[in-house]
């Protein structure tokens, strides 16, 4: 390794990265690169720096960020056209979702853009969903300038052929939003206007009592017909396909409070529980609302859509023309630039290619390819631009083909039951014969009183607390899961990784750091003066072992230049430096026949010479995730485990140590050996965790139970999954798995809670005895000390497991 | 007592104006995001003078 100098670190000014490889002094402030310091240059002359006085070091880093006409394709209008939301002659608005948006300088710096550029009249952020929507006058300025604007300010959107498909659809939430108003408000006017009743003030003139009660009617007629209609809907689809789920009987629960009342009030013969009907609807929502919390920011449902471009370069009578990627043909020559990604299959035209098939095979060392040879699409092009012509049509290439396969067509897991459904069952049953008891116990007596006590069964067994307690105890387990960077999709996934007997690594990027890798040398002693003469060399690359190796040596450079510099791609890289010529590559490349020999090793190396003398290589090895040698050891009671990786053997020897002997390993498994293999596990009984990061595990996160996928920043894509992890919090997997037990245990607490208050209910409803004021209270009592139950003792338990 | 009536249906109007704010208030999304505009309310302290004649300055520009 090369020698530790002690440098003092400098924050960048504007994104906080240490100065390493740059350090810029502008107007007296330290920047880490040119395009940092652009930034602060636009900002500063108009007048924005309140940028950097709302928070510290707010911007993003714009290190080997350049984008030359990447956007161009903005200028044809039939892709533009599948951006913006509408556009007139002189009016378009367009809504971009940008990642990058985190915090509160970034709401104002992106809502201050009108005074950036000419043209742009209104524009808005949703910090939540990270959403720009921008109003503009086409005329001034263009789709192209105002994403290349937001790129240079180090906000770009992402733009792909996923967004592009949906239109912004209207929050789904708004519909609950009103449900829980009306029944609130249908909730508060009726209980009030039932005082008199409640407190049994025999005063009250009957035409006085009378108005109140058809009041109260016409009150609650929007509760049933319109708040409780979702009930309804769900146990009517449930009965259809003869299932009893929990709304089973809350909807019966729900008719015959409302058939009731309206006959007693009709009859004369009472008020009704009409209060208890509204005051359950508003519970009910509230605990709807309470489960439905989704972390909007995050997408769940990302597929190999929104890693495509949504646009490529097509040669159209020779000259290059930029067409939207889903109009890709057989036959077509196309052009890729650096960084982007193959859409198709294809076959290459250029002399040499650098492939970068991450995505799809999570090998992350770049493939050189010569002309002629077949590349598969998901590839990413490293270095120069490259001509292709295709072979298949986007659909049908190789990575997108996983999409066909039938997990993703299929709904995921349908058998799964929740607990709530398998209790609500036996539930059910149980209340309906009671209720007819209590009918057969009066029948003998008296019709009216046997009817009476059968109604007030199904209403006061209505099991609103019961349905309340699950959405407080894993909704508060799922907010908790979430300060701890773990994000759930939904809270019933937290019920799913009860049921976990296996799991599933994928290797690199999830159990390895994606990028970091240990650079390890041997061979002849190197001096100081050429480490940075090779550092200065390999960062000259765009090569990500090239990149890796210069990041590793802890050398200041800033006045060397490279002459002769020559990079040959799949092979290596060599240039004069100070009168010295240094190459690094492939032992063919830098072997010069001095006869030195070197045991073969199964790592990555990059071999060094200087002046034509082999000095020595360099081994790289994968980095292993902190801490995921205590995850291994703490999961292994109670779970087995297996190792998928789509890299080659190179790192058996190393896994082993880590997951010892009783784990599978697979090495080189394409996608499809990946969903096949979960597939497997499956048909042998397993419930699989999987645990993957890239869209090479696409297919394996959706076939098995639960999939996670681990990401360096939410703010990067991940493939469809059921929960989203950053990789810091991978960890915390073990606590993760305890803590759903635990909000089990407690949903279990709460249902019995539950049941005393429906025995103490139908105590009194057996007896005849169950009036509308011990309705009015015993139905929001219970509620309330169910919720309040659930969410205080899940929060507490998390503090005590330092969860929290 | 029939005045207690007329109180009645007035209190109730009363509760349903509020409801039917509500009801728009929904519609028109301000439920939709909750977080940035309590972030946006605090924007624009120090700058104040500056950015008010900058609004003197291009008068066609909202914020």
């Amino acid at each position: 390794m090369a020698a530790k100098e002690n440098v003092e670190k400098i924050a960048c000014y504007h994104c906080g990265d240490d100065c390493v490889q740059e350090h810029i002094v502008f107007d007296g402030k330290d920047f880490c690169c040119n395009g940092c310091k652009t930034v602060y240059e636009i900002l500063n002359q108009n007048d924005l720096c309140t940028y950097y006085d709302l928070e510290k070091n707010p911007g993003i880093s714009l290190k080997s960020k350049k984008f030359d006409d990447k956007f161009a394709y903005l200028d044809n209008d039939e892709i533009a056209h599948l951006i913006l939301d509408f556009k007139e002659k002189d009016k378009a608005k367009v809504t971009f979702f940008i990642p990058a948006i985190h915090c509160t300088s970034c709401i104002w710096l992106l809502e201050n853009l009108y005074k950036l550029t000419a043209g742009v009249n209104h524009n808005r952020v949703n910090f939540v969903k990270k959403e720009l929507s921008i109003d503009f006058n086409p005329e001034i300025i263009n789709l192209r300038k105002l994403v290349e604007l937001l790129v240079t300010l180090g906000y770009e959107p992402s733009i792909s052929l996923e967004d592009s498909n949906k239109k912004h659809a209207k929050s789904a939430n708004r519909g609950l939003y009103l449900k829980i108003g009306v029944a609130g408000f249908a909730f508060g006017n009726i209980m009030l206007l039932s005082f008199p009743e409640y407190f049994g003030f025999e005063g009250l003139e009957e035409n006085i009592q009378r108005f109140i009660s058809y009041l109260n009617m016409l009150l609650a007629l929007p509760v049933f017909f319109y708040c409780a209609n979702d009930y309804f809907r769900s146990a009517f689809a449930g009965l259809r396909q003869k299932f009893i789920n929990i709304d089973v009987p809350i909807s019966l629960g729900i008719i015959v409070l409302f058939v009731r009342s309206l006959y007693e009030i009709v009859a004369m013969s009472g008020p009704g529980y009409l209060d208890s009907l509204s005051g359950l609807l508003f519970f009910l929502l509230i605990g709807r609302w309470f489960q439905n919390y989704t972390y909007q920011g995050l997408s769940f449902e990302r597929d190999y859509k929104s890693y495509f471009p949504l646009a490529i370069y097509k040669y159209i009578d020779g000259k290059l023309m930029s067409i939207p990627v889903s109009q890709i043909e057989k036959g077509d020559k196309i052009n890729v630039r650096h960084q982007e990604i193959i859409p198709a299959d294809s076959i290459l035209l250029s002399a040499h290619a650098n492939i970068d098939y991450s995505f799809v095979t999570g090998e992350s060392n770049p493939v050189a390819k010569k002309k002629g040879e077949y590349i598969y699409a998901g590839g990413k092009q490293v270095g120069g631009s490259i001509d292709l012509e295709v072979v298949k049509p986007v659909s049908q290439s190789y990575l997108t083909q996983l999409w066909n396969n039938e997990a993703f067509t299929n709904e995921k897991d349908v058998s799964f039951e929740t607990l709530i459904n398998k209790v609500s069952k036996y539930f059910t049953v149980a209340v309906l014969g009671l209720a007819l008891v209590g009918f057969a116990i009066w029948f003998a007596d008296d019709v009216r009183k046997a009817l009476n006590a059968f109604t007030a069964v199904l209403i006061v067994a209505c099991p609103c607390a019961l349905t309340l307690s699950a959405p407080f105890a894993l909704g508060s387990a799922m907010r908790i899961f979430g300060k701890k960077n773990f994000y759930l999709k939904h809270v019933n996934v937290i019920e799913k990784l009860l049921k976990i007997s296996h799991i599933v690594f994928d290797k690199t990027g999830t159990i390895t750091y994606s990028q970091a890798g240990v650079v390890n040398y041997e061979g002849e002693k190197i001096k100081c003066e050429d480490y940075k003469n090779i550092k200065a060399l390999a960062m000259n690359s765009t090569h990500p072992l090239s990149q890796l190796l210069a990041e590793s040596i802890d050398e200041n450079i800033t006045d060397i230049s490279l002459e002769k510099y020559e990079e040959i791609s799949g092979a290596g890289l060599k240039a004069v430096v100070k009168g010295n010529t240094y190459a690094l590559g492939n032992w063919d490349f830098v072997n010069t026949g001095t006869g030195k020999k070197y045991e073969f090793v199964d790592a990555t190396q990059i071999f060094v010479a200087k002046n034509k003398s082999l000095l020595g290589r360099f081994k790289i090895e994968n980095k292993y995730r902190d801490g995921i040698a205590g995850v291994v050891d703490s999961l292994k009671r109670k779970f087995t485990f297996s190792i998928l990786t789509g890299d080659n053997k190179t790192e058996e020897k190393r896994l082993l140590d880590l997951f010892g002997n009783s784990t599978t390993y697979r090495f080189n498994q394409s996608p499809q050996d990946k969903l096949d293999y979960v597939i497997d596990l499956q048909n042998k009984n397993e419930r699989v965790l999987m645990i993957g990061d890239g869209l090479n595990d696409a297919g394996a996160l959706r076939q098995s139970n639960v999939g996670i996928s681990v990401t360096d920043h939410t703010s990067s894509f991940t493939p469809a999954s059921d929960a989203i992890m950053t990789s810091d919090a991978l960890k915390y997997l073990p606590d993760f798995m305890k803590f759903a037990r635990t909000s089990q245990n407690i949903v279990v607490a709460a249902f019995i809670i539950s049941f005393l208050y429906n025995i103490i209910g139908i105590g009194f409803a057996l007896t005849g005895k169950l009036t509308p004021l011990v309705a009015a209270i015993l139905m929001p009592l219970s509620s309330i000390s169910v919720v309040v139950f659930a969410t205080s003792m899940t929060n507490l338990i998390a503090k005590i497991k330092k969860l929290l | 007592m029939s005045v207690i009536i007329i109180l009645i249906i007035i209190s109730v109007i009363v509760a349903a104006f509020f409801l039917g704010v509500f009801i728009w208030a929904v519609r028109s999304g301000q439920f939709d995001d909750t977080v940035s505009p309590s972030i946006r309310i605090l924007f624009e302290d120090r700058k104040q003078e500056k950015s008010d004649e900058e609004k003197e300055e291009n008068p066609g520009a909202q914020t």
